[in-house]
């Protein structure tokens, strides 16, 4: 499936997708309440993307940037980025875990790392770093950490202990 | 014999449906690294598999948002300690790609003969340890007498037996060894000649099958649908190989099998990793008579800075499909990095295949899932 046939089926159900074609893939770029129904229908058998390789957000410090790598599994040469610009003050999206169930995880790092709250999702918990009611003990003992707005991937991060600048 | 109040009782507290929740971790001996499993089980039975990471996590990914392109390759080695080299090569593609760098071909071939080699120990690391999860203590020391041989190897020519940091953006950070094809030839050799004591030891072996045949089954469809690579998805008939869909360094020139399998239990994702092994050693023959003369490096210069743009590599590291995905402003930083682990999937999946089997089944269902902790973490 080329480039173009991919382009025409995505506008066909959502018109307003912008894309860029200067990287090695496709990128697809969509409001973030259009994501959810696209993915749903590139998962469908039209398109059969049903691996989600990678899924992560960028902080570009105005906005935080959704980025999803899709593939199929019947033919693994059809790779597409899916993204989606979402508010940084207060960034939702709906989660994409009942469609491809590894989100699950890979959303609650997302969460962790970014704030990035994402809608309908079974257990938005932090995954890796230690829990909130952790960070609050601390914070008694301290003073120095928040539990809010404590997103350690996004640009404006500090943390004036553990964290050394170069 | 004795009284009644002489016999201690049990206050374990139990959940509403007599559910107990019990702690496997972080200093289990079958985890292998600091993984700490919260299993809720009712009798012996599990219902729900729930893992705490973090406990080695050093934000690698933003580490590497502030080293150079030089520096950031040595960082990744401590990711999945025992593909260190293949996690080097996934870093060192990616920036050749962005920046266009010609690559040798004596660099290219040592590379993909060191990638195997470290994917044969890697796997050598896993048979001796996941047997001796499941009780079977002799194994480990015949693996880990092979696995010498090649750290011995990785010493002479990268200088470290673990964390090797000798693949750089543009070839070798050196030339290899004199006696390196000596000593690789030597290995060949002796582990043709020693697998099947394995196969001996393990595979025939009745009681490691009972306890891995039918333990643990992972589904075709719920494979694609976490996300799982690697010899996990292969044992559940999912082409996955990196190293055949889009070849890298000198894979599109050497003849290997992809090994799948279809029945995607333990014991299958453990008979995918010993023919794997197999398929290492062809690919190593192939290519060991075979290293071109000339430069083992390509040049570069001494700053590195990658164009505007995203990048994403992907190689096949003894777990799975390693992705490193780098958004690029243009400086001699990353902006942003990721590193898509193989792990880190493999494991999502562990509390699906392991639910409503037994807790003793869980030994080998983690086991053959081959996690290494600090690749997931990262």
């Amino acid at each position: 499936m080329t480039n173009e046939a991919i382009k025409e089926f995505i506008t066909a159900h959502t018109p307003e997708a912008t894309y860029d074609e200067t990287g090695e893939w496709l990128n697809i770029i969509v409001e973030p309440n259009q994501l959810k129904p696209l993915a749903f229908m590139l998962h469908g058998k039209a398109m059969q993307m049903d691996f989600l390789f990678c899924l992560t957000c960028v902080d570009y410090k105005t906005h935080l940037t959704m980025v999803y790598h899709l593939t199929s599994s019947k033919d693994r040469t059809i790779n597409l980025v899916l993204k989606a610009n979402v508010d940084r003050t207060n960034p939702e999206i709906e989660t994409v875990c009942d469609i491809w169930r590894t989100a699950e995880f890979l959303e609650r790092e997302v969460f962790e790392m970014f704030g990035v709250q994402f809608l309908n999702h079974p257990d938005l918990r932090r995954l890796i770093l230690e829990d909130e009611t952790a960070i609050a003990v601390d914070e008694k003992k301290e003073g120095v950490r928040e539990t809010k707005g404590y997103w350690p991937l996004r640009k404006d991060f500090e943390d004036p202990i553990n964290m050394i600048k170069l | 014999m004795y009284n009644e109040t002489e016999i201690i009782k049990d206050t374990t507290e139990l959940g509403p449906d007599g559910e107990l929740v019990i702690n496997m971790g972080p200093q289990h001996p079958a985890t292998h690294g600091v993984l700490h499993l919260v299993v809720t089980l009712n009798g012996e039975t599990i219902k729900k598999i729930e893992p705490h990471l973090g406990y080695i996590h050093r934000s690698i990914e933003k580490m590497c948002e502030s080293l150079t392109y030089r520096q950031f390759i040595y960082v990744t080695s401590r990711m999945d300690y025992l593909s260190s080299h293949i996690n080097n090569t996934a870093c060192a593609l990616l920036v050749e790609k962005g920046m266009q760098i010609e690559v040798p071909e004596r660099a290219k071939v040592v590379r993909t003969i060191l990638n195997e080699l470290t994917r044969i120990a890697s796997h050598e690391l896993w048979i001796g340890a996941m047997a001796m999860d499941l009780g079977a203590f002799t194994p480990f020391f015949y693996a880990f007498r092979e696995r010498e041989m090649i750290t011995d190897i990785m010493e002479d020519t990268c200088g470290a037996r673990l964390t090797m940091n000798y693949i750089v953006p543009g070839g070798l950070m050196y030339d290899i060894h004199p006696e390196f094809q000596t000593k690789v030839k030597a290995f060949v050799k002796q582990f043709k000649e020693k697998v099947t004591e394995y196969e001996d030891l393990v595979t025939g072996n009745v009681i490691f099958q009972s306890r891995t045949k039918g333990v643990g089954v992972l589904t075709t469809a719920d494979a694609i649908s976490y996300g799982c690579t690697g010899p996990v998805a292969r044992a559940s008939g999912v082409s996955c190989d990196m190293r055949k869909i889009a070849p890298y360094d000198a894979y599109d020139r050497v003849e290997f099998d992809e090994i799948i399998e279809t029945d995607g239990d333990s014991f299958t994702r453990y008979l995918v990793r010993v023919k794997e092994m197999n398929q290492s050693i062809r690919i190593i023959e192939q290519l060991i008579d075979n290293i071109p003369e000339g430069e083992f490096v390509g040049k570069t210069k001494n700053v590195l800075k990658l164009a505007k743009g995203e990048f994403y590599q992907r190689v096949e590291t003894a777990r799975g499909e390693l992705g490193v995905y780098i958004v690029s402003e243009g400086g001699t930083t990353p902006y942003r990095i990721k590193f898509r682990s193989p792990g880190f999937s493999n494991l999502s999946v562990l509390d699906h295949i392991s639910k409503g089997s037994k807790i003793g089944d869980l030994m080998a269902t983690m086991g053959t899932l081959d996690l290494v902790i600090p690749d997931i973490d990262r």
